[in-house]
């Protein structure tokens, strides 16, 4: 327990030292900034133009797409921040007076992820937080479920960031970033081909979208707390370029969090017999 | 307290076919300096290794400090300074050393303490709140020293210390671990740098392709003397009766040459030449270098690693 305090600590350390996060933070404060300028001008227009009901729809749209875009950069932050540190430590060879101190390895790996899942939700709560928050202060619109939405993405940027530092433990830092972004786009993609396949009810296409999805859960999670962040009748006659045809279940939150688990503890376990 | 610091028993790690160490059988004593000798490619790195839980051994037995290998309650009375030492740079050197002394769970007092008493023995007070990206090789590997030496360690590992250091970096590495030799904390070397090892040493272990293949012990052992001697001419059944006094007899270049063990043969030597008519130009006497020991029981077969 010690050990792990103190590798989350030095984690932490580390993140304020290095630019990635520097960059990370700026884009998020830019978008936020952009976001915000956006939805004034906009809003002013449809107050100046007197629109009514269409109000909502174009609020929870543009709020979708604010949260869409922290969402974007989440994705990014969550594969990106963590890539290097396994495989950059082994590589080069500072893992040694680690590994050879009186911490153990499972230790250093829990100290690294709990950081970093301190930093990606303090990252969420910044971006996604600012966008709400822009969004309540410039038209005084709140999405439902706002609490729940928020829980979905940051699951979602925990299983990114637990499948970053899996592949960490085993490949080099350039492999790592490919195959989680490769595992992400793979999800992606499936979400659509869920997507078009049930608008098509093509069973098919569906049932391969879904098995993307419980392979990679990651993308689901979006498009759930996309769904439960929408005013229930725009959703349900989908009129949203954020609907979905599709819901995933309830019980793929539950698969999410059981998968987190499961490739943290793979990535205990690989870390552990690895040859330093 | 054990007697023994590390006690291995056929240790092996075989990366796929090849085996990297293999049936390695070693002891080695509390408060002694031991030198791990052998070509680049022996198994000297991997042995420390498994010794500290960087890698699991294939088979074998071993123990550190009475404890069975991967024991963290060890790895705690340990220091160890890599070869390659390579350390978190956007670190000063006190950060540096304060978060491993947080590895080893010192309490921050001693810490702080033991953090200006070590700063100052390796001559870094000056550059402590430089980032380490900052400093010199020779910098760096007096800061891996000072984070070695911490927790006051009962048993330390250096791996190749001096190669690539200047000739006070290497005195440093030299003075530090006479002063742990006189606080009986044992010290692990692996070195190419057989003059260091020689000066530094009390016992070497040869190590050929995975394998022990001779121990010798340095101190207290009578140096072994390499005669060389410019003689007038005389027969071969002459030069032959200078058997006596040693052995290793062989005529080089026109020199005589003979190993003894002990210098009272010199002048009895002399002495016998001048009473059999043999003049003698020059007596020539150096110590059997550890070198010139390693060259020979490595073979002329071995080929650099």
């Amino acid at each position: 327990m010690h050990g792990m305090l103190t590798m989350v600590r030095l984690t932490l350390q580390e993140a304020r030292s290095r630019k990635i996060l520097l960059v990370a933070l700026l884009f998020g404060l830019l978008f936020v900034g952009l976001y915000a300028t956006g939805l004034y001008f906009i809003h002013a227009h449809m107050r100046s133009q007197g629109l009514g009901v269409q109000n909502r729809f174009v609020l929870s749209s543009i709020t979708m797409a604010g949260l869409y875009g922290c969402n974007f950069l989440l994705v990014m932050a969550a594969v990106l921040v963590p890539a290097d540190t396994l495989s950059g430590e082994i590589s080069s060879g500072v893992i040694q007076t680690l590994v050879s101190k009186p911490v153990r390895r499972v230790e250093i790996v829990l100290g690294k992820w709990a950081a970093f899942s301190l930093i990606l939700l303090g990252y969420l709560v910044l971006t996604a937080g600012g966008t709400l928050l822009s969004t309540w202060l410039i038209a005084g619109f709140v999405p439902p479920n706002v609490g729940p939405g928020l829980a979905l993405m940051g699951l979602e940027a925990l299983l990114l960031l637990t499948l970053s530092i899996a592949g960490g433990a085993r490949l080099s830092t350039i492999a790592n970033g490919v195959m989680v972004f490769g595992l992400y786009g793979l999800a992606f993609l499936g979400g659509w081909v869920e997507q078009i396949g049930t608008f098509a009810n093509n069973d098919p296409a569906r049932y391969v979208g879904i098995a993307s999805s419980l392979l990679v859960p990651c993308e689901a999670l979006w498009r759930l707390a996309a769904y439960n962040m929408q005013p229930p009748l725009l959703r349900d006659v989908q009129m949203s370029p954020f609907a979905s045809v599709s819901v995933p279940s309830l019980a793929m939150i539950v698969w999410a969090a059981v998968y987190t688990m499961l490739v943290l503890a793979f990535a205990l376990r690989q870390f552990q017999k690895r040859s330093l | 307290m054990k007697e023994c610091v590390i006690e291995t028993r056929r240790l092996r790690k075989q990366f796929g076919d090849k085996a990297a160490v293999s049936d390695l059988t070693l002891t080695v004593r509390r408060g002694e300096v031991f030198g791990f000798l052998g070509p680049n490619g022996a198994g000297k790195t991997t042995f420390i290794k498994m010794l500290l839980g960087l890698i699991d051994p294939t088979a074998g037995e071993a123990t550190v400090l009475g404890e069975p290998l991967g024991n963290v309650r060890a790895r705690a009375r340990v220091g160890f300074l890599p070869e390659h030492f390579r350390f978190h740079d956007w670190l000063n050197g006190r950060e540096f050393l304060q978060f491993h002394g947080q590895l080893y769970q010192m309490a921050a007092p001693r810490l702080n303490a033991r953090i200006r008493e070590l700063l100052k023995r390796v001559d870094l007070l000056d550059a402590a709140d430089c980032k380490l990206k900052e400093y010199s090789k020779g910098m760096l590997q007096r800061v891996g020293l000072a984070q070695a030496l911490l927790n006051d360690p009962e048993l330390v590992f250096f791996d190749e210390p001096t190669s690539g250091l200047d000739p006070l970096g290497r005195l440093l590495v030299r003075d530090i671990i006479e002063e742990l030799r006189e606080k009986k904390t044992a010290v692990f070397l692996n070195s190419h740098l057989l003059s260091e090892v020689e000066v530094t040493c009390d016992r070497v272990a040869f190590v050929k392709r995975g394998q022990v293949v001779r121990e010798l012990t340095l101190k207290g052992r009578p140096p072994l003397l390499r005669v060389e001697l410019k003689l007038g001419s005389a027969g071969p059944e002459k030069i032959a009766g200078l058997a006596q006094f040693g052995g290793g007899l062989s005529t080089q270049n026109g020199q005589v040459h003979l190993q003894v063990e002990d210098e009272e043969k010199l002048p009895k030597i002399t002495s016998w030449l001048v009473g059999q008519g043999i003049k003698v130009y020059e007596v020539a006497v150096k110590r059997q270098s550890l070198e010139a020991m390693f060259v020979e029981v490595m073979g002329g077969e071995e080929r650099p690693g």
